[in-house]
């Protein structure tokens, strides 16, 4: 279980450019649950992963994963438990490196880098196997350096490699919106797949609607720094794009945009 | 020919320098000017040791590892005091400086007398009469190699993979739950060690340590690394290391050539310039500047 409890976030504090984010912000995800976020920019999605990720640390409150106070945790050692997966196909591999070094030092997550052959020769075959499961062919360009792929192919890579040793938590972060429609499907149907093959617990920024609605079993739509919609089970099963829709222009007319 | 062997000779102990030197610039990302100060650091320690009678080639290990420790004092600076890559760099050269001139004992010490690892009771046996006057370059050769291949082997374990990754994108050491900081530190120590332990092959070559041999140490390597990368690019079977070692002969037969032409107070002028030529060829200044400047 992961639990944001009472998190304040700003941003600039002690500056007239001081901005409240979250105000005594309260999240509870249980375990392997799917949690589809939307909102409008700046409503604080990417903050709230940043804030479980560590990238940036709350002003106060606590983030706790089962009995455990993370709050202060560095984000490196957060991230044994955590894979995470960026906009930004670039972020998530190594381009100067070829797929099968990427492939090997994401196996390796965990346990020490020492100075043992850095690719296991008998893990290959289970690389090999692995990356065919995509359907885009790299598993025949394993020494290929992945600054030559195309953004889907980099993408569908982090998305291997951010979930290839066993981890809790899977934080995406929009991370199909930079990819054509056809790859975007073909990325999303994968993240299902091995969210439901591993049950990892799941939360999932996406700005596209309809896989808020098709993917996951939770939907929580944030609005300046707080969840406007929180939706469970059937009640998000009976959820509509266009009640989403709807919702989504009822906050936005409010706020006089 | 003395002329050509010199070049070599030259080429492969600064050749050393440029593995380090290819680690922080090429691998890390990281202008690291530290070399200005390690470099002399191999050097002092050599010194004072073969003055002291230490076997020879004892002088290399310890060089080694007072690199390493030069290293690993600009990442923490880097890493934990968060002070600019450039300027943790200045810092430790300037501290070197003292540092140096404290081990050394003098600006100036003179090993004329002293047994190197070029001369000694052992190397003479080894290496047959006709050979003799070869003895600098082989030996040079050997532990230039010696680096080179050490350095391949280490780029392919998974400390290596590490190394590289955290050049080539942080975000991913991170997200592998392993601390960017720790192994920016390591590569540095890396780098450094290899800087300091062709100061001092250079020092036993040379047979002096001078405090101020260090100064424009890290020109040399940049020119060398780059020359090498970029002459190289086409010849993919090289490796980088390769490519490097040979960058840096070519480097030190352009600057032999020049100098026998000019007054030996050109030589600094003439490093310069020639390392612009090549920066401007080479192109490589325009993904660089960005990042570094």
């Amino acid at each position: 279980m992961l639990e944001l409890r009472n998190i304040q976030k700003y941003y600039n504090p002690g500056t007239v450019n001081e901005m409240c984010l979250f105000d005594h912000f309260n999240l509870k995800v249980e375990d392997g649950e799917f949690v589809s976020v939307v909102g409008s920019n700046g409503s604080g999605k990417t903050s709230m992963l940043n804030l479980i990720c560590g990238s940036i640390l709350p002003e106060g409150g606590q983030i706790i994963v089962g009995d455990k106070d993370i709050t202060r945790e560095k984000e490196y050692k957060r991230n044994r438990r955590i894979g995470r997966v960026y906009q930004n196909p670039a972020l998530g591999t190594c381009p100067s490196m070829t797929i099968l070094e990427n492939m090997a030092l994401a196996d390796h997550k965990g346990k020490v880098y020492g100075l043992s052959w850095g690719t296991n020769k008998s893990r290959i075959d289970y690389y090999r196997e692995l990356l065919s499961q995509l359907n885009l062919g790299l598993e025949q360009k394993m020494d290929v350096k992945v600054g030559a792929l195309s953004g889907g192919q980099r993408q569908a890579m982090a998305l291997l490699m951010s979930t290839m040793t066993p981890i809790e938590f899977l934080i995406l972060d929009e991370h199909t919106a930079a990819l054509d429609p056809k790859t975007a499907e073909l990325i999303m149907k994968l993240t299902d797949q091995i969210v439901k093959e591993k049950r990892l617990t799941t939360i999932m920024v996406t700005h596209n609607l309809r896989y808020a609605v098709e993917y996951g079993d939770r939907l929580l739509m944030m609005h300046q720094g707080e969840a406007v919609l929180d939706r469970k089970k059937e009640e998000k099963a009976d959820t509509s794009v266009e009640d989403i829709l709807k919702i989504f222009n009822e906050i936005s007319i409010e706020c006089g945009n | 020919m003395d002329f050509i062997i010199t070049i070599l000779e030259q080429g492969f102990i600064y050749g050393i320098l440029a593995l380090g030197v290819y680690i922080t610039y090429k691998i890390l990302d990281f202008p690291d000017l530290t070399v200005d100060g390690s470099f002399p650091l191999g050097a002092a320690i050599t010194a004072y040791l073969l003055t002291k009678g230490v076997n020879p080639y004892l002088t290399l290990p310890a060089s080694f590892a007072a690199g390493v420790l030069a290293g690993v004092c600009t990442g923490i600076i880097h890493v934990k005091g968060k002070v600019r890559d450039l300027l943790s760099g200045i810092i430790m050269m300037t501290a070197l400086w003292t540092i140096n001139l404290t081990i050394a004992g003098t600006s100036n010490v003179p090993l004329f007398s002293q047994k190197t690892i070029f001369k000694n009771d052992g190397i003479e046996k080894v290496i047959p009469e006709g050979a003799r006057s070869y003895t600098t370059l082989i030996v040079v050769l050997v532990i230039s190699l010696i680096c080179k291949l050490l350095l391949d082997l280490y780029m392919k374990t998974k400390s290596g993979y590490l190394l590289r990754a955290v050049g080539d994108n942080e975000i991913v050491v991170t997200s592998l739950a392993e601390d960017k900081g720790n192994v920016k530190i390591l590569g540095l120590a890396t780098a450094n060690g290899l800087v300091s332990l062709a100061g001092c092959v250079f020092a036993q070559e040379e047979r002096v340590f001078e405090i101020s041999m260090g100064t424009g140490a890290i020109v040399i390597g940049l020119a060398s690394v780059i020359i090498g990368m970029s002459i190289c690019k086409k010849l993919t079977f090289l490796k980088a290391t390769t490519a490097v070692l040979i960058g840096s002969v070519i480097y030190k037969a352009c600057v032999a050539v020049a100098i026998r032409n000019f007054a030996p107070q050109f030589m600094k002028l003439i490093t310069a310039v020639l390392f612009l030529v090549i920066l401007v060829i080479s192109m490589e200044r325009k993904s660089k500047v960005k990042k570094n400047a």
